[in-house]
C-alpha cells in the first residue's frame, strides 16, 4: 500500500493531540506501520499547531510534505487556509467551521480572511461542520473533537467497530459513553 | 504500569528513550524540564518501582546527580534540552576525563526549527569540545535500542555518552518493540583518586586517556552495529544520521547510504571506504556541518552545506530540490494572519503585565510562558536571554545606568526559573548593593513545559510529598529586606506595591501568586459576562489581550464562555462596570 498522509491542524489547546492519538491507535491496530509527529511546548499556548500522521506498509519520514496530504483535518477555519497548500489535489479537507481570532486580528493589526470555506471548496473536496455546536447539543462541548473523528472515519478505510474499540481504550473511562455518542454523531452525519 | 515485554506499542521518541533506559537497567535519572526533552522523565517515572528519578532544580545539578550515581557503579542518566547542556557543561567537560563506573548517559535534545527555544545550537559541537561520544537515533525504535546500547558503550569505553535527539524525533510516535529490563548488578565502588579527582596532575594523564579513547572508538566504529552501510546504485552516496536519514530514504530510495549511529567520533575508515565506492558524495545533516567539515578535512570530496541550509528542519521536498534539482509543482502558501502563541485565558502573568504596562515599566524577562509578555499588545518584556538572566541583566542595567534609571525597570521571572538559576543572581544583587526590583511570578508549577513539580511545590517527580521551599523566606534569608507577596489578580494592590518597591533604593522582591490556569488543581471562580447595555465599546478590557474576549458584531465586548476562566481581570479593567463575574456554585 502506498503511504497515506493525514494532517491535523488547529489552535494550541483545542485537543488535536487526543484526535491524533485515536487515529494513530486505529491504524496501529489494523497492522499498519505508522508515524505521528506532534507539536509540544510554546506553540501549545494558543499558537498554530499541526500534527502529522503517516501510515502504510513501511513509513520513513514522520512529516507530511507540501502537496502530499490525503486528508487535512482543521479544528478552525483560518488554520485550514494556512495549511491548504499541503493538500494533494484530490485530497479531502474536514473543517470545523469556527472562527478563533489570532492576536494580530484581535488587536486590529490584521484582518480575518472572508469566505474561507467557499474558496477552499472551489479547489478541494471540503466537508465542513460546526462541531462545537453539535457537541453542545449532545450536552458536552468538550467532545467536539470526537465528532470530528467520526467525520474523519467516514473518509478512512476502517470499520465503525474498530474506531469505537479504540475510543473506549483511549479516552478517560468516565467519558467513554459520551465520546462514543459523539463519534457516532460524526460518523452518521 | 509498565507495558509488557514482547509487545509492540506506539511511543514518542522520548517515551522510547525512557523505555530504553529502563530496559538497560538504569537506576538513577535526573533532569530539568525543557522542550523537547521533558517527556523522557515523565515516562521514566512509570517504572518507579525499579528505579529512582527526579526533577533537579537545574541541568548542572541533574548532571552531577547522575555522575555521583555512575561513579558508584550504577547506570545513570541525565536528560535536558540543548540549552540545558550549556548549564551542565561544567561537570560534563570534566567527567569526560574521569570517565565512569556504571554507564552514564546524557540525553541532549536539540530544537532545529526553534519550536520552543531561544536558539538553534547543535549539541554535537558541545560533545566534540567535551570529547565525549555521540549516538543519534532516527526513529522511536532506534531511540529505545540506541539508548540501551549507549549504556553498554559507556561502560566499555569508560566514558559518558551523549544520546542526541531533535524535536522531530522526540515528539514523533512510532512502533516500538518492548524487551525485558536487564537487571544488572551494581559494580563495586573502588576508591580511585587518580581517576575520580581531577586536579592538574591527574587531569594531565586522563587527557591522554581521553584522546586514546576517541581514537579507539573511531577505529571500532568501522564495525560498530550502530553504523549501517547500504550499497545500491553507487552514482549517489549519502552520509547521514538521525531524522534526516528518513528524508534521504524517501527521496533517494536507490542511493547508497552510510547511516551513522555513532556521529562522534566519526568512523574514519568506514567513511573513506564508502566515499571511495560512490561517484558523488552528499552529507545530509541538520544544523551545523559537524560531519561534513571533518570529512572534508580528510581530503574527501563531498557536497553538504553548499546546497543545504544550517537553519531549521529539513524535509523530503527540500532534498528533492537541492539534490535532485526537481522543480516541484506546489501551491503557494496562503497569505494569512500569523497565530503566535499567547498567554492563556485566566493566566496570572497577563494580570502582572497589564499593571506593568499601565505603570509604563520595562521588564527584563526570562524563560517560560511569561516570555510571551514580549508579544503585542502587551510588549512589556523587552529583553530575554536565558534561564535566570532577568535578575542578573537587571543588575547589569543598574550598574551601567544608575539607580534612577533602574526605577523604571523590573526583572520578571517564574518560580521554577527562579529556583533554577535566578536565586544566584538575586544573591549577587544583595551582595553587590543593587536597588532593583524583582518580580517572581509564582504560579506554583513549571508552566511552559506542562506542569512539572519543582523544589517549591511540595511534590517530587515520583509523586511523593516533600518539603516545599518557601520562596518568601528564601529571599529573606539571602538578605532581601523588602519581600512582598501579592495576589496576582489584585491589580490595585499590585499597582501600589510595584510603585512603592521600584521607588526604594534597596533590592525588592515582589512575589505575585496565583496558580497556573492550566494546572490540574486550578478551579475557575466562574465566568465573566458582558452587560451589552453598559458596554461603551471603549476597548479597556481588550488591552490585556485575553483570547476569550473579542469585539462583537457592533463593536461591543464579547466573552467566549467556553474559554473564560473567570479571572476577573477584564472586569477590574472595565471603567463602566459592564463586566461581571458569575461565580461557580
Amino acid at each position: 500500500m502506498e503511504t497515506k498522509s493525514i494532517m491535523i491542524v488547529g489552535v494550541g489547546g483545542q485537543g488535536t493531540l487526543l484526535t491524533s492519538r485515536i487515529i494513530g491507535n486505529v491504524i496501529t491496530k489494523a497492522g499498519f506501520d505508522v508515524k505521528i509527529s506532534e507539536v509540544h511546548g510554546m506553540a501549545q499556548r494558543g499558537g498554530s499547531v499541526v500534527t502529522f500522521v503517516r501510515y502504510g506498509d513501511e513509513v520513513a519520514e514522520p512529516i507530511v510534505e507540501e502537496g502530499c496530504a490525503d486528508i487535512l483535518i482543521a479544528f478552525e477555519r483560518l488554520e485550514a487556509l494556512r495549511y491548504a497548500h499541503f493538500m494533494k489535489k484530490d485530497g479531502v479537507m474536514i473543517i470545523n467551521d469556527v472562527r478563533m481570532d489570532p492576536m494580530p486580528v484581535a488587536i486590529g493589526a490584521a484582518e480575518y480572511p472572508e469566505n474561507i470555506i467557499e474558496n477552499l471548496s472551489k479547489k478541494y473536496k471540503v466537508i465542513s461542520l460546526d462541531a462545537k455546536k453539535e457537541a453542545i447539543e449532545l450536552g458536552n462541548a468538550r467532545v467536539f473533537n470526537t465528532i470530528i473523528v467520526g467525520v474523519v472515519a467516514k473518509s478512512m478505510e476502517f470499520s465503525c467497530d474498530e474506531w469505537i474499540e479504540v475510543i473506549k481504550e483511549t479516552v478517560k473511562p468516565k467519558t467513554v459513553d459520551i465520546n462514543i455518542e459523539a463519534f457516532k454523531k460524526g460518523f452518521e452525519r | 504500569m509498565a507495558e509488557k515485554a514482547g509487545t509492540k506499542v506506539m511511543m514518542l521518541g522520548n517515551e522510547a528513550i525512557a523505555r530504553g533506559a529502563y530496559e538497560a537497567g538504569v537506576k538513577v535519572s535526573a533532569a530539568y524540564p525543557g522542550t523537547p526533552s521533558t517527556e523522557i522523565s515523565e515516562n521514566l517515572v512509570k517504572y518507579k518501582d525499579d528505579l529512582y528519578c527526579e526533577w533537579s532544580p537545574n541541568e548542572k545539578v541533574a548532571m552531577e546527580v547522575a555522575i555521583g550515581a555512575a561513579t558508584h557503579g550504577v547506570r545513570a542518566m541525565a536528560s535536558m534540552k540543548h540549552v540545558g547542556v550549556n548549564v551542565a557543561s561544567d561537570p560534563l567537560f570534566t567527567i569526560s576525563y574521569s570517565g565512569v563506573n556504571g554507564g552514564l548517559v546524557l540525553v541532549a535534545a536539540d530544537d532545529p526549527g526553534l519550536y520552543s527555544s531561544q536558539n538553534e545550537q547543535d549539541s554535537r559541537m558541545v560533545a566534540r569540545s567535551a570529547m565525549i561520544p555521540v549516538i543519534e537515533p532516527s526513529d522511536s525504535e532506534e531511540a529505545r535500542v540506541f539508548t540501551k546500547r549507549a549504556f553498554e558503550l559507556s561502560e566499555k569505553y569508560d566514558t559518558p555518552i551523549m544520546v542526541r535527539t531533535t524535536t522531530r524525533l522526540a515528539h514523533s510516535q512510532g512502533v516500538v518493540n518492548l524487551e525485558e529490563r536487564n537487571n544488572i548488578e551494581d559494580k563495586p565502588y573502588e576508591k580511585n583518586i587518580q581517576k575520580n579527582v581531577m586536579m592538574p596532575g591527574m587531569a594531565k594523564k586522563r587527557h591522554i586517556f581521553v584522546e586514546e579513547r576517541l581514537k579507539k572508538m573511531s577505529e571500532d566504529g568501522y564495525s560498530l552495529d550502530l553504523n549501517k552501510v547500504t550499497y545500491n546504485d553507487t552514482k549517489i552516496g549519502v552520509i547521514t544520521s538521525g531524522i534526516p536519514y528518513q528524508y534521504v530514504k524517501e527521496v533517494l530510495p536507490n542511493a547508497s547510504i552510510l547511516k551513522l549511529g555513532l556521529v562522534h567520533p566519526l568512523p574514519k575508515k568506514l567513511i573513506e571506504e564508502f566515499a571511495s565506492k560512490v561517484d558523488t558524495l552528499y552529507i545530509v545533516e541538520e544544523l551545523e556541518p559537524v560531519i561534513e567539515e571533518q570529512v572534508k578535512s580528510w581530503g574527501i570530496k563531498c557536497i553538504g552545506k553548499e546546497i543545504l541550509t544550517v537553519q531549521g528542519e529539513y524535509s523530503a521536498n527540500m532534498l528533492r530540490k537541492a539534490i535532485l534539482g526537481q522543480e516541484l509543482d506546489l501551491e503557494e502558501a496562503a497569505d494569512v494572519p500569523a497565530r503566535p502563541p499567547i498567554l492563556c485565558p485566566g493566566c496570572p502573568h497577563r494580570s502582572v503585565y497589564s499593571v506593568l504596562k499601565k505603570l509604563k515599566k520595562h521588564a527584563a524577562g526570562d524563560i517560560g510562558c511569561y516570555t510571551l509578555g514580549a508579544v503585542a499588545p502587551l510588549q512589556v518584556v523587552e529583553t530575554s536571554v536565558c534561564m535566570g538572566s532577568s535578575i542578573s541583566t537587571l543588575h547589569g542595567v543598574e550598574k551601567a545606568k544608575g539607580k534612577d534609571y533602574v526605577k523604571d525597570w523590573v526583572a520578571c521571572i517564574g518560580d521554577s526559573t527562579f529556583l533554577h538559576t535566578g536565586v544566584n543572581s538575586l544573591m549577587n544583587m544583595v551582595y553587590n548593593k543593587a536597588t532593583g526590583t524583582v518580580i517572581i511570578m509564582d504560579n506554583s508549577t513549571t508552566g511552559m513545559t506542562g506542569h512539572q513539580e519543582h523544589a517549591a511545590t511540595g511534590k517530587t517527580l515520583m509523586e511523593e510529598d516533600t518539603f516545599a521551599i518557601d520562596i518568601y523566606n528564601l529571599c529573606k534569608a539571602i538578605g532581601v529586606k523588602n519581600v512582598v507577596e501579592v495576589d496576582a489578580f489584585d491589580i490595585k494592590k499590585l499597582e501600589e506595591v510595584i510603585k512603592e518597591e521600584t521607588a526604594k533604593e534597596e533590592v525588592s522582591v515582589i512575589i505575585t501568586k496565583s496558580l497556573c490556569a492550566l494546572h490540574k488543581d486550578f478551579v475557575p471562580k466562574g465566568k465573566c459576562v458582558v452587560d451589552i447595555d453598559k458596554c461603551k465599546k471603549c476597548g479597556a478590557c481588550m488591552v490585556s489581550a485575553c483570547p476569550a474576549i473579542h469585539k462583537g458584531p457592533n463593536g461591543e465586548a464579547e466573552i467566549d464562555a467556553t474559554m473564560c476562566n473567570g479571572c476577573g481581570l477584564c472586569m477590574q479593567n472595565c471603567p463602566f462596570d459592564a463586566i461581571s463575574l458569575i461565580e461557580n456554585k
